[in-house]
């Protein structure tokens, strides 16, 4: 059970690498996690080539949450945003590293969650233009 | 420390009569219980008592004629009797039987709310509520136009009895509160607070899904209007509740759903009532779970709620003591004596699930959450909080075990 709080997951909680917030951005999207009240936003800024060159979350939740939002947004920097539509809960288990029940995978997903809608949320703007 | 308290309580054999406390979490880990507070464990004689009667005694209740069909209606019949009892709420017609405290909630705000109330009327309730005592109100305020008033809380975590006092100039028609609050375990001074509200020509509910299980309840004593309580937070089954209500106001009440059992006699276009309580019993009822509620009371009647109730005390006194020596926790709601055995606190910089979490790795059991009072949480700015909550089966030693556990938080966020 320690391993469930990897000194990864602590020291991403605790000193996370992406916490912040961007103005202008080109993706931002919030949402909760009605269960616990977690809330987490993320901004992005992405290039002419639809490549994430800055992210970053703010918002509140346990280590789980948090230090999966901080490992989502290294993962997606230099990425592009097709690639960034295609993650997967698996992905975020990979970089976690741990199992987790029904309950704590709602923690886990939350920064995918809100990603993937604000990701979804530009394409649908672009196909209106 | 030894397990066995001065408050006349044996609780090592009181342990003995709940199976699941002698369970291990996972092999070697035994099971700490501290949620009680969202639904307690359940006694041997309880699940007996259903299990007896799904074994010797089902059938439908009431105008059946065979035997089974009788024995049924006398067991379940016997059950609001004993609970009547426990409440001492003066006739069996007073105790209508609900699926739990929040269907009860319900049945007064749709029955009695929405035909006693109309556009601009005033409901009074307090910042320390529950779901449960908050969402009906809100329903029935949108759909009637009714202005919703609410009794601050201190930062104590105590009602601000001055305002209270402010409040009944708005001339309320309906008071609804908690006798016991889930999160800040605050008792409220019920008694003066129904006087008051009575004063001015209010009818008074009571939220009794936290006190019921945990102090002596006497209802005709407290002079409440309405009274909503689940026997799942008291040793019974989920799944069944009980409202007992002033029998003045019930009879005049049109009942709250339709079906067989609430109806004397039905026709094509309409319907007779039934008389109290069956009225407000539409549909098979929760029979086994009647009959669960009643082992349950009988359960805590034989150990005496007195003693129930100053064990709690002594264990509430002692874990407040142990939880405030930690550096960076803080306890919410006011101090022991003045409240039951429930107990939400904060780690600095660590939040309440990863609290829950590495608890249970030690197999203390506690929940982590806005614990269904989300606007209470809003008002002292916490998204959410730990709560460990005891009940009669609990002993000092575990109160130990949570507070080693909640060292080794720390020490895994150092």
């Amino acid at each position: 059970m320690e391993d469930f709080y990897r000194e990864l997951i602590i020291e991403r909680y605790k000193t996370p690498h992406f916490r912040g917030e961007l103005e202008p951005n080109d993706i931002t999207f919030e949402d909760d996690n009605p269960a616990c009240g977690d809330h987490i936003r993320i901004d992005v800024r992405v290039d002419e080539n639809q490549v994430v060159t800055e992210a970053v979350f703010s918002g509140e939740g346990c280590a789980i949450s948090l230090a999966s939002a901080d490992l989502l947004l290294e993962s997606i920097i230099g990425k592009s945003i097709d690639v960034v539509k295609e993650l997967t809960k698996e992905d975020i288990l990979d970089m976690l590293g741990i199992e987790l029940g029904p309950v704590r995978l709602k923690c886990a997903l939350l920064s995918l969650k809100v990603l993937k809608s604000g990701v979804y949320g530009i394409g649908k703007t672009d196909s209106t233009e | 420390m030894a397990a066995k308290t001065t408050t006349g309580l044996d609780v090592q054999q009181v342990r003995k009569d709940f199976p699941v406390l002698s369970r291990e979490v996972r092999p070697g880990v035994p099971l700490i219980y501290l949620d009680s507070a969202a639904t307690s464990q359940k006694p041997e004689a309880v699940l007996q008592a259903m299990n007896t009667y799904y074994r010797e005694n089902n059938a439908n209740i009431h105008r059946g004629i065979h035997t089974l069909a009788e024995e049924a209606t006398h067991v379940y019949e016997t059950a609001r009797k004993k609970i009547v009892g426990f409440i001492h709420a003066p006739s069996v017609e007073q105790l209508i039987f609900t699926r739990n405290t929040t269907e009860a909630i319900n049945l007064v705000a749709f029955s009695w709310g929405r035909h006693n109330l109309s556009a601009g009327d005033h409901i009074l309730l307090t910042e320390m509520e529950h779901h449960s005592n908050l969402v009906p109100w809100q329903l029935l305020a949108a759909e009637m136009d009714l202005v919703l008033d609410f009794i601050p809380v201190t930062p104590e975590g105590i009602l601000e009895l001055d305002e209270y006092q402010k409040l009944l100039n708005c001339n309320p028609k309906l008071l609804a509160l908690t006798h016991m609050s889930n999160v800040l375990g605050t008792i409220n001074p019920l008694k003066e607070i129904l006087q008051d509200a009575k004063s001015v020509g209010a009818v008074t509910l009571v939220d009794g899904a936290q006190s019921v299980p945990h102090l002596p309840v006497n209802v005709a004593d407290l002079e409440a209007d309405f009274y909503a309580f689940s026997a799942h937070k008291m040793c019974g089954p989920t799944g069944i509740g009980a409202l007992y209500g002033r029998k003045d106001l019930l009879e005049k009440m049109p009942p709250f759903l339709g079906g067989g059992e609430m109806i004397k006699r039905v026709e094509l276009r309409s319907f007779k009532a039934n008389d109290l309580p069956h009225k407000f019993e539409a549909g098979t009822p929760a029979i086994a779970e009647a009959v669960g509620f009643g082992a349950a009371v009988d359960y805590l009647l034989d150990l005496g709620m007195d003693k129930i109730e100053n064990h709690e005390r002594l264990l509430t006194k002692y874990a407040m003591e142990k939880l405030q020596e930690i550096p960076d926790l803080t306890v919410l709601g006011p101090p022991a004596e003045k409240k039951g055995g429930v107990i939400a606190f904060y780690l600095k910089n660590i939040h309440p699930h990863d609290v829950a979490q590495i608890l249970d790795s030690v197999g203390v059991a506690i929940r982590a959450g806005h614990h269904c009072a989300q606007p209470l949480h809003t008002k002292y700015n916490l998204p959410a909080t730990s709560r460990a909550s005891m009940y009669l089966y609990n002993t000092l030693d575990e109160v130990d075990r949570l507070i080693d556990g909640i060292q080794k938080v720390k020490d895994i966020f150092r």
